[in-house]
């Protein structure tokens, strides 16, 4: 599904953000990426849903190089991943059902064809009655479940998720996290950096990244398995 | 196409207001004033030429003998033997009685009847039009026909005097004419700057969009339709203003019928133009807008 190697990231001439990153994501499996604040999770995600490029190293997605890719090329990989973002990033102007709509109407889906699976993705996430509402009108709660719902309406095959749970209540947390878990059930492989270790220990067979200082915790960079649930 | 096509529901992702801010006013004030550059301009063009035609193959001969009934003999015989010449189209011996009431309008006399105008020993004119043809030749050939029926008579080609006119109103014309090149390059340069801020206002929205999956052909298409749109609306205020002002300008224009004011005109080719400029307009405001965008899109991954 996702494959780094020797992955190096940096900005300009500074030193490197990310060094000799190095990883497998399997089809289908739950990973959560921690690490503390500045270890470069952010980072490592924008180059997981296509925003940046490496600035060395081997990045395949889908058995494809992305690092060589032309340009014209990434938005056909984009529309295979969903991104949910900490601040949302819903645009203002449009309803949550539009919102939600988007990927689909960027994909060039028909209005007739879109309206039941929206319709049916308002439901999922409880705001049925609240469609034609603008995000400054609605909860930060109500907001990352339109954010988690316009990520995951095109079926992704590949979901990330940057602190997701980093503006909502604990119980708020918990519900996500479980959108999370239902979708990871049908297939979609999912991303979460989260720093929140209670959240970690939620989900079974999830499996655990740990970035520090911009290097996988584990040099070898082989994946480890979460702690045991509390 | 000018203005491209989105879906209504693909229209909505940018936000209702115009985004173009003051870009609509700007470029209305720029289209009017291209228009009567160029209408200018054209009307310049098209009275130089006139006058560059009509003076191009003119001379007036004047004879200048002492004796008035030389004179008038001279004058007649010229001008019979000029008519003959296959390479002169007409000859006209112009009247003293022309001469005196054009003289007269300096003098004060009307119909030439000053004492002092009619003391005045006025020459003999003969106006002869060359056909079409070789100019210096047809020149040299009169020159030999009047030193043998007006000997001391002299030839004035009407380019003389009149050719620095018609070069200055050339000048003029060419002068409209890059005033309409600067005007459009502003009138670019204007959308150029609506179409980059307009990606820096909605830079959060462009880069949603990128990230789930939008091309930049998407995207620019939204921006192009609506900057086409907001510049379609400033062309098309400027068009009307200028069409106002030029049709009052023809009115007036229609009642000066004397001397190279009367040369002006647009004609029907000059009015196809002027009315094709604001379709170019809208044209190339999109076509800026859409190479502005895709520009800018190519600088974000």
């Amino acid at each position: 599904m996702v494959e780094f190697d020797s992955v190096g990231l940096r900005y300009g001439p500074d030193a490197e953000i990310l060094s000799d990153i190095s990883f497998n994501l399997q089809p289908g499996s739950f990973y959560f990426l921690t690490g503390p604040s500045g270890a470069g999770k952010t980072s490592l995600l924008k180059m997981l849903y296509l925003a940046q490029r490496p600035s060395r190293g081997i990045v395949r997605l889908f058995g494809e190089d992305l690092v060589a890719m032309p340009r014209h090329r990434l938005p056909g990989f984009r529309r295979r991943i969903g991104v949910v973002f900490q601040d949302f990033r819903l645009i203002p102007h449009l309803s949550a059902r539009d919102n939600i709509a988007l990927p689909l109407r960027i994909a060039g889906v028909s209005e007739e064809d879109l309206s039941g699976p929206v319709g049916e993705m308002l439901s999922w996430i409880g705001l049925s009655e609240r469609a034609d509402a603008r995000p400054a009108t609605l909860s930060g709660g109500e907001q990352q479940r339109v954010a988690i719902a316009r990520a995951v309406i095109a079926r992704p095959q590949l979901l990330v998720a940057d602190e997701p749970t980093g503006n909502v209540d604990p119980d708020m947390a918990m519900r996500l996290l479980g959108l999370f878990e239902a979708l990871n059930r049908l297939g979609t492989t999912v991303v979460v950096a989260t720093h929140d270790i209670h959240l970690i220990s939620r989900i079974d067979n999830a499996q655990m990244m740990r970035l520090e200082k911009g290097r996988l915790a584990d040099p070898t960079g082989a994946l480890r398995y979460p702690p045991n649930r509390a | 196409m000018i203005i491209p096509r989105v879906p209504i529901q693909h229209r909505r992702l940018l936000p209702d207001r115009r985004l173009s801010g003051p870009t609509p006013w700007v470029i209305a004030i720029l289209m009017m004033l291209t228009l009567l550059a160029a209408a200018a301009g054209i009307g310049l063009a098209r009275s130089a030429n006139a006058i560059g035609n009509a003076i191009a193959g003119r001379v007036t001969v004047q004879i200048v003998t002492a004796n008035p009934v030389t004179r008038a003999e001279q004058a007649s015989a010229l001008r019979r033997a000029a008519a003959a010449q296959p390479y002169v189209r007409t000859a006209r011996a112009v009247e003293q009685a022309e001469l005196l009431a054009t003289l007269g309008q300096w003098f004060g006399g009307e119909n030439g009847e000053d004492p002092v105008l009619k003391s005045l020993p006025l020459p003999a004119l003969v106006d002869v039009d060359f056909v079409g043809g070789e100019r210096a030749g047809q020149l040299n050939q009169l020159r030999a026909l009047v030193a043998q029926t007006a000997p001391g008579a002299r030839i004035i080609p009407h380019a003389e005097w009149l050719g620095p006119v018609a070069r200055l109103i050339r000048s003029l014309a060419w002068v409209a004419g890059a005033l309409v090149v600067l005007m459009i390059l502003a009138s670019a340069a204007v959308v150029i700057m609506t179409a980059r801020a307009a990606l820096g206002t909605h830079f959060a929205t462009i880069e949603m969009l990128h990230l789930i999956g939008a091309t930049d052909r998407q995207i620019a298409r939204l921006f192009q339709r609506r900057i086409a749109i907001d510049t379609a609306y400033g062309i098309a205020l400027g068009t009307a203003v200028a069409a106002a002002i030029l049709l009052l300008i023809a009115w007036q224009w229609a009642r000066v019928t004397a001397g190279l004011a009367a040369t002006a005109s647009l004609g029907a080719a000059g009015w196809a133009l002027l009315l094709a400029l604001p379709l170019l307009a809208i044209a190339l405001a999109a076509l800026t807008a859409r190479q502005t965008l895709l520009a800018a899109l190519k600088k974000i991954l």
